[in-house]
């Protein structure tokens, strides 16, 4: 079986009894995942169902004013408005050829929750989503739309009562229904084979990248900026280009309010090494190792975790990792609102924020993408406040 | 050698009885009481499981997730534990072992957890997310220092990978009664006694078992097969509500 590190990152630091469904999916992930078969299936799906490719739009307005050229990855445009799909049809359709018959997910803001709900009735499979008690009343709009998809969302009223515990209770249960249930877990983190199999189900939006921007402009793009909550929208578009090191790589973490002492979710910039939800990477906590509340204003941000793979890319600088606060966010949010007609959700307007951070700074052929991983009409709610 | 863990088993074992081990998180219900608890239960107690208190504890139910979350807010941390523990050094004759999960241990550092914990008495950690596959150069560290690394398996484990753990273990086998987590069943699994059988073919060390007990009928069936008993949110709630320890091992009087 593969080495479940990246460099010292990673692992399997879980309760022995999730050692036997983790090894059982580590064997479908490089069994049947692999197969022709499976990605035959899985790439019908995203073509017919998720609508894929998402399309890889030129900014005219915007690059003009910045001086470089933007283009937009447009996952806001995948069903149900963000990258997430592209997660949940793969393992709901893995879970399907592993026997299973019910998906348990984790939701923060509500994103990876609808869209694991979303891939369950598609697939006829029963769905369980555990979110954390204050999410599930800051986020009543998803708990409604988890509910209209037929799935069955908990509440979770341990510790933070955020996304953190969700995990937690989501882990907790799979240990009890591991016969049955498949954990969708909704990014790059957790314990080995997670971070691989998530990336490699969002891996298609790098691909799609390199050959729309191929076919568009006979090259490669100069520069990828995605935002970075647990990471995987961004592995998704980085992937297919580690290889091509010309190809610069930013992740774009969120500093909440960007005050000295505020709560943030800037794991990588500010966190330390740790252990957390099975895996080994950079996390938010004290001297003693107890794990931090994260904030930002984007929902889909606060995690005080990331995925392992973005510390090593981070630990051998094949990518950079920056910040962008509540503030910048949300400007940026309206600018591509009024310059391009597109509402971003919160978490990609910290990708876009740093973009706009580079206005003339480059020079005119220089090709910057940014990740779009979702729409912004979830966040209308928040922005108002703000406005 | 001679290990001092197993050899509280093998003295249980022959007045026919079995090790009681209480695990208490550190620091619970406030620091004092907690000390005074300590001195009370090592009355009854042969090895006493110390918790570390973890922010996010996955293989913990409910009761001793509050616990550990209260334990947190009296400012509990390793530090406090190792110098509580070597204040009660003299005074307790119960075997200490400590219980948490990989990140407030990984912070301190694992080869100062070795020495510190070594200095305070503690002859074993158990440590609740670190499987076989990440154990090897933490189990190296500890036993440098006679600290002996104390794995758990379950229901769900194989009969191979008991084999495998079988290679490395010592001081005794933590097995968990249900797949499930920490708190306390009416009833443990049936498949449970079957479980026991196989895992006392693969291991010569003591097996101790442990999340869910809660009374001694519970154990009846599988009373020839184990070494010892680990009781935790039973004893928590016991002391939320009674404010003492000792009615609550005075339940078990004769099994034990
Ligand atoms: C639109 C959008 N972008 C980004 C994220 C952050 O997650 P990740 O870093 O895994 O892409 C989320 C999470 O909910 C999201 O909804």
């Amino acid at each position: 079986m593969k080495r479940p590190y990246f460099g010292e990152f990673g692992g399997q630091f879980v309760p022995e009894l999730l050692m036997p469904p983790l090894i059982e999916l580590q064997e479908a992930y490089e069994g049947i995942v692999q197969s022709d078969d499976f990605q035959k299936e899985f790439n019908g799906l995203l073509k017919e169902y998720v609508g894929r490719p998402t399309p890889l739009t030129f900014c005219e307005n915007l690059s003009k004013e910045l001086g470089f050229k933007l283009w937009l990855k447009r996952e806001d445009l995948a069903h149900t408005g963000a990258h997430k799909i592209n997660n949940t049809i793969g393992q709901a359709l893995l879970t399907k050829h592993m026997g299973k018959k019910r998906l348990v997910a984790e939701t923060g803001a509500g994103q990876h929750g609808v869209a694991t709900a979303t891939a369950a009735a598609l697939l006829g499979l029963e769905c369980i989503v555990f979110m954390g008690a204050k999410d599930v009343e800051r986020q009543a709009p998803n708990v409604k739309r988890m509910e209209l998809l037929g799935a069955e969302v908990r509440p979770v009223y341990s510790s933070t009562q955020t996304l953190k515990d969700a995990i937690n209770a989501a882990l907790r249960y799979w240990i009890t229904n591991q016969k049955d249930t498949h954990y969708c877990l909704g990014s790059v983190v957790g314990p080995h084979p997670f971070p691989s199999l998530v990336r490699d189900f969002q891996s298609v939006i790098g691909k799609e990248v390199k050959a729309q921007f191929l076919e568009k402009n006979n090259k490669l793009p100069d520069h990828i900026i995605a935002c970075v909550g647990g990471g995987s929208n961004a592995m998704g578009i980085f992937y297919e280009f580690l290889e091509h090191r010309e190809v610069k790589l930013t992740g774009v973490e969120a500093a909440g309010e960007g005050t000295p002492d505020c709560y943030h979710s800037a794991t990588l910039n500010k966190g330390t090494k740790g252990i957390l939800h099975g895996t080994k990477t950079y996390l938010l906590q004290t001297e003693d190792g107890q794990i931090l509340p994260s904030h930002s204003v984007a929902p889909g941000l606060d995690y005080p975790g990331v995925g392992p793979e973005h510390a090593y890319l981070k630990e051998t600088k094949r990518a950079e990792y920056v910040t962008i606060n509540d503030k910048e966010a949300l400007e940026a949010f309206k600018l591509l609102c009024k310059k391009e007609g597109i509402i971003p959700a919160l978490e990609s307007s910290h990708a876009l924020a740093y973009a706009m951070k580079l206005k003339h700074k480059l020079s005119s052929d220089y090709h910057v993408v940014v990740n779009l991983s979702g729409r912004g009409d979830k966040d209308l709610e928040i922005v108002f406040k703000y406005l | 050698m001679q290990n001092v863990l197993e050899e509280v088993f093998y003295k249980k074992r022959e007045s026919g009885k079995k090790a009681l081990m209480p695990f208490l998180p550190a620091g619970y219900p406030d620091k004092e009481s907690f000390v005074k608890y300590i001195e009370e239960m090592d009355r009854f107690s042969d090895i006493i499981e110390i918790g570390v208190p973890f922010s996010d504890p996955v293989a913990d139910g409910p009761v001793v997730e509050k616990a550990s979350n209260i334990a947190l807010e009296n400012g509990v941390n390793l530090p406090w534990i190792f110098d509580t523990l070597k204040y009660l050094k003299g005074r307790v004759k119960s075997k200490i072992v400590l219980m948490g999960y990989c990140n407030p241990f990984f912070k301190y550092g694992w080869e100062k957890v070795a020495e510190d914990a070594k200095d305070a008495g503690v002859v074993g950690i158990i440590v609740a997310d670190l499987p076989l596959e990440e154990s090897d150069e933490i189990r190296k560290i500890l036993r440098a220092h006679d600290i002996n690394l104390i794995y758990l398996v379950g229901l769900n484990t194989s009969n191979e990978r008991m084999k495998r753990y079988a290679d490395v273990c010592s001081g005794f086998v933590y097995f968990v009664s249900v797949l499930g987590t920490t708190g306390m069943r009416e009833k443990l699994p049936d498949e449970l006694i079957d479980k026991i059988k196989q895992a006392r073919q693969i291991f010569s060390i003591p097996i101790a078992i442990g999340f869910g007990i809660k009374s001694p009928k519970q154990i009846e069936d599988i009373y020839e097969f184990i070494d010892g008993v680990v009781f935790g949110s039973a004893l928590i709630n016991h002391i939320d509500e009674k404010k003492d320890v000792k009615g609550f091992f005075e339940l078990w009087k004769g099994y034990i």
